[in-house]
């Protein structure tokens, strides 16, 4: 765990990390990584992996249309800027 | 130095599900409403919403598994792919990472040579579609519809098998014929149900991959062959003058015919997977995996096989006729108890030459299979003959209507009336005395021209097979 990387998943994150602060958030991360690193030595042979901490399986919903619920203009109402229906963003293009 | 390189491709194709509802919600997946009526709290990512997966979406990658003879994974994993994109609105797109639905099947294509080739299905999962980002109308904005944010799709990846441009076609071809077969996307490519990607790279036949580049927005069968074919030159030019090819994302730019690098695409390409902890595994049951297995219609390989058995068709007519289940369902309505050769040449040439020249596909096309069916049978029963069955088809094409109003109407109805057919010929033969003495005198060539007089003077009506026997007759008796 080394600043670079810090400063990448920051990026990947859209989070602003404030150069004073990756240091510390370096140490935090690399907290992590080394209670990661104390888990793997539980000895887990022969133990199936989990995808999800309930034992559970995915349930299903029948495949019916629904219309009803929260009005267009009470969704848009919560983004910073709409118009026409649409959310608006800083333009994007290829 | 050999100049000669292979070309290895790849195609990974997102099918759009036509499910009714969205993958994890409720909301309709109904192309073309107002933007953004058809959402809701979970497909807009508010927090606190939570995904519950759709059975249909479920049992249409089922179907898909089977139909290529996949393995299908009893318990799959759902996983989130991780980016930032103004389409996406949770930051991730829920996806299958390291557990697919779909595991390894293979599709076989055929060749223009004839001969089949096997091409390995890697895997397929289900994912949710992103929404769609609107330029034109705005100022340095772009305007977010997620209408289709949640529409359910099923990611096919081929494995590195196809060898070249055409291969990669007949490929997306029977995927295509395929998804339709099985009636799980409606297939419009146009609106965007049906895409490819396609990865491409070059290398000296034997040697190992090439380093390749991944090539999107493929929304047509030309536009495919096209890219392909573009890139291949462009990394041989690169290769042969002692370059590198870059591992990279490439738009096919449709109005240049060109290829060109997405640079955006490629910082972004860290996705972070992880299971989903808002979905649990998804357990495939025996009982449901065998309810899709019962219900899977004929498949097009199977049904081009019984074409050749059961109609006695050639193997060009029945790949022709199988490659489209409208086009197929709608030859078999035709030629019931009918000469199916007769019945599949009309399909083939009239109905598709008429669909070709009026851009439309069989469920927009005016003449329905049942009529087309009328006016073979009104040939076969001698009411017309083949040239009037070609204008009653023409009509109905242009102007609709039925096969017996036609004939009615403008009295097309075949002369099968011996005395009638003979009374034209007695006054043929009477007009042409010249041609007639030349004819009896040894000039058989002249048999044509009386044929023509006799059709031209029954305006098109009479049976031709009873004109030339009975026109014989009359001529050879002096």
């Amino acid at each position: 765990m080394d600043k670079l990387v810090v400063e990448r998943i920051a990026y990947l994150s859209r989070m602003k990390l404030p150069a004073q602060e990756i240091p510390v958030v370096t140490e935090q991360l690399a907290q992590i990584f080394r209670l990661v690193e104390a888990m793997r030595a539980v000895p887990t042979e022969g133990v199936e992996p989990m995808a999800h901490p309930l034992d559970l399986q995915q349930p299903l919903r029948p495949d019916e249309p629904r219309t009803g619920g929260p009005q267009r203009a009470d969704l848009l109402a919560n983004a910073p800027e709409a118009q026409d229906g649409l959310f608006l963003v800083p333009r994007v293009i290829e | 130095m050999s100049t000669e390189w292979e070309v290895v491709i790849g195609l990974e194709v997102h099918v759009q599900l036509n499910t009714q509802s969205k993958i994890f919600c409720a909301c309709p997946t109904a192309f073309g409403a107002e933007p953004n009526t058809h959402t809701c709290p979970v497909c807009l990512g508010l927090p606190g919403a939570l995904p519950v997966l759709n059975e249909a979406a479920v049992d249409k990658a089922i179907a898909f598994g089977l139909a290529i003879n996949a393995q299908l994974h009893r318990q799959s994993i759902f996983a989130r792919k991780n980016y930032f994109y103004p389409d996406l609105p949770k930051g991730y797109q829920i996806s299958q990472y390291e557990i697919p639905i779909v595991g390894k099947g293979h599709l076989d294509i055929l060749l223009t040579d004839g001969s089949e080739k096997r091409v390995g299905i890697t895997r397929a999962h289900l994912e949710e579609d992103a929404g769609k980002s609107l330029h034109e109308a705005f100022v340095a904005q772009s305007g977010i519809d997620l209408n289709r944010a949640g529409t359910p799709l099923l990611e096919i990846v081929s494995e590195p098998d196809l060898r070249s441009a055409s291969e990669a076609v007949a490929y997306l071809k029977k995927l295509h014929a395929l998804v339709r077969y099985l009636d799980i996307s409606d297939g419009n490519m146009q609106e965007g149900s049906f895409r490819c990607d396609a990865n491409v790279s070059l290398r000296r036949p034997g040697e190992p991959f090439g380093t390749r580049a991944e090539i999107k927005n493929l929304n047509s069968f030309r536009f495919l062959e096209k890219a392909i074919l573009f890139e291949m030159d462009r990394q041989r030019e690169i290769l042969e003058n002692g370059g590198k090819i870059v591992q990279e994302t490439r738009l096919f730019d449709a109005n240049k015919g060109e290829t060109r690098s997405m640079r955006s695409k490629e910082e972004a390409n860290d996705y972070r997977y992880f299971p989903d902890p808002d979905l649990l595994p998804l357990h495939l049951a025996e009982e449901r995996i065998d309810r899709v297995r019962v219900s899977l219609p004929e498949l097009p390989d199977v049904r081009r096989i019984r074409f050749m058995e059961q109609y006695g068709l050639p193997a060009y007519d029945a790949q022709v006729l199988t490659a489209h289940r409208e086009l197929a369902d709608y030859y078999e309505q035709v030629a019931e108890n009918l000469d199916a050769k007769i019945a599949a040449n009309w399909v083939m040439v009239e109905l598709l030459g008429a669909m070709n020249k009026a851009g439309l596909e069989i469920p927009d096309f005016p003449v329905p299979a049942g009529e087309l069916r009328l006016l073979l049978q009104r040939m076969a029963d001698s009411t017309i003959s083949g040239k009037i069955a070609k204008e009653i088809f023409e009509i109905l094409c242009s102007e609709g209507g039925t096969v017996d109003a036609i004939i009615d109407a403008k009295g097309l109805r075949q002369i099968t009336d011996e005395r009638a057919i003979l009374a034209l010929i007695d006054e043929i033969i009477a007009n042409n005395p010249k041609q007639t003495a030349e004819y009896r005198a040894g000039k058989e060539k002249l048999f044509g021209f009386f044929v023509g007089q006799v059709m031209k003077a029954s305006h098109g009506k009479a049976n031709p097979d009873q004109v030339n026997s009975l026109l014989k007759n009359r001529l050879l008796s002096q």
